[in-house]
């Protein structure tokens, strides 16, 4: 067999947000390296679209709205024990902070920040995760790297960042390794928001010193890697992968 | 929609600049004040009191005060 390091193989690997985006792209990707992958999210249809574009064979689609308790519950008992977990699923948001009401902010902690933390705290609770497993945390480079009216963004994934350390420690005595992925801008839905167009976007990336925004497969590399057993002695970071920008 | 309520409110947005230098003609992004931040605060604006949602983009294709009011108004 050829060296690769960074197989999956056999792997039951669970990706959250898996309908779009960076989870759609960390699916296929785990999928390729011969992971059997758990994908979830709200839209079943879109799920469907994901599942289609996946390798190989054993994949299962369980829709959830992972802010609720009850489809938390009834995810985590579908699940077969995990070696990897990609808690991707997220929103984004880009409103001043003068500007913030509490439906604003529940919406976006109850998304990036409660519904990870509460689905961890299940999968736990079930033991549906084994000895020597890889968690990987998609939070952002904007948790500190400011950008003005991205506040509560921001500060759901800088806190998302700091569970994820304490959760690393936690899990270490069973091998349990987690880390955290903080992209720049990458192009997906989320960074359109209220009041930016593809066209500034397509603008601003050409300030990056890679010259590009990153694409959702940039990140599911990266993932792949924090997944696979290339990685076994990482836990507790929070690696960066920004197309050489300090700034978003 | 009322104009001079939208102008007085457009006005509130901005923290330096007097609330006399507004009306429906004045040519908002040309005024020093005008930023990225006082951009977003005027998509909020357009939210929360009218419960439209509008583009920087869209935002920035409009000269005049009244420019925006229309644009809010026509949708």
């Amino acid at each position: 067999m050829p060296f690769n390091p960074f197989s999956l193989n056999d792997k039951h690997i669970l990706v959250t947000g898996a309908s779009s985006g960076i989870g759609r792209a960390t699916a296929i990707a785990c999928s390729k390296m011969g992971g059997h992958v758990i994908i979830t999210a709200r839209d079943q249809d879109r799920l469907k679209e994901t599942l289609l574009q996946m390798d190989g064979n054993g994949h299962v689609i369980i829709p959830a709205d992972l802010t609720t308790s009850n489809d938390i519950l009834r995810l985590v008992v579908e699940l077969p024990k995990l070696d990897g977990i990609v808690q991707n699923a997220g929103i984004g948001s880009r409103i001043l902070c003068k500007n913030i009401s509490r439906t604003d902010y529940d919406k976006v902690l109850r998304t990036n920040l409660e519904a990870p933390v509460m689905l961890q705290s299940e999968i736990l609770r079930q033991r549906k995760i084994n000895k020597k497993a890889s968690i990987v945390f998609i939070a952002s480079r904007a948790a500190s790297s400011p950008s003005i009216g991205n506040a509560l963004y921001s500060a759901s994934k800088g806190a998302i960042i700091s569970y994820a350390k304490c959760l690393g420690l936690e899990l270490a005595p069973q091998q349990i390794r987690v880390n955290c992925i903080c992209p720049a801008m990458v192009w997906t839905k989320l960074i359109i928001q209220d009041g930016i167009t593809k066209e500034d976007m397509e603008e601003t990336q050409k300030k990056y010193p890679l010259k590009r925004y990153g694409v959702p497969e940039d990140i599911a590399n990266l993932a792949i890697y924090l997944l696979s057993d290339a990685s076994s002695w990482m836990t507790g970071s929070d690696i960066d992968i920004t197309g050489g920008a300090k700034e978003l | 929609m009322d104009l001079q309520k939208f102008i007085t409110d457009f006005a509130n947005q901005f923290d330096d600049t007097d609330i006399s230098e507004f009306n429906e003609n004045t040519f908002f992004q040309d005024l020093d004040e005008w930023s990225s931040m006082v951009l977003l605060s005027v998509i909020a604006l357009a939210k929360i009191n009218y419960n439209i949602s509008i583009t920087g983009a869209e935002i920035r294709s409009c000269k005049t005060v009244k420019d925006l009011y229309d644009l809010i108004e026509s949708k």
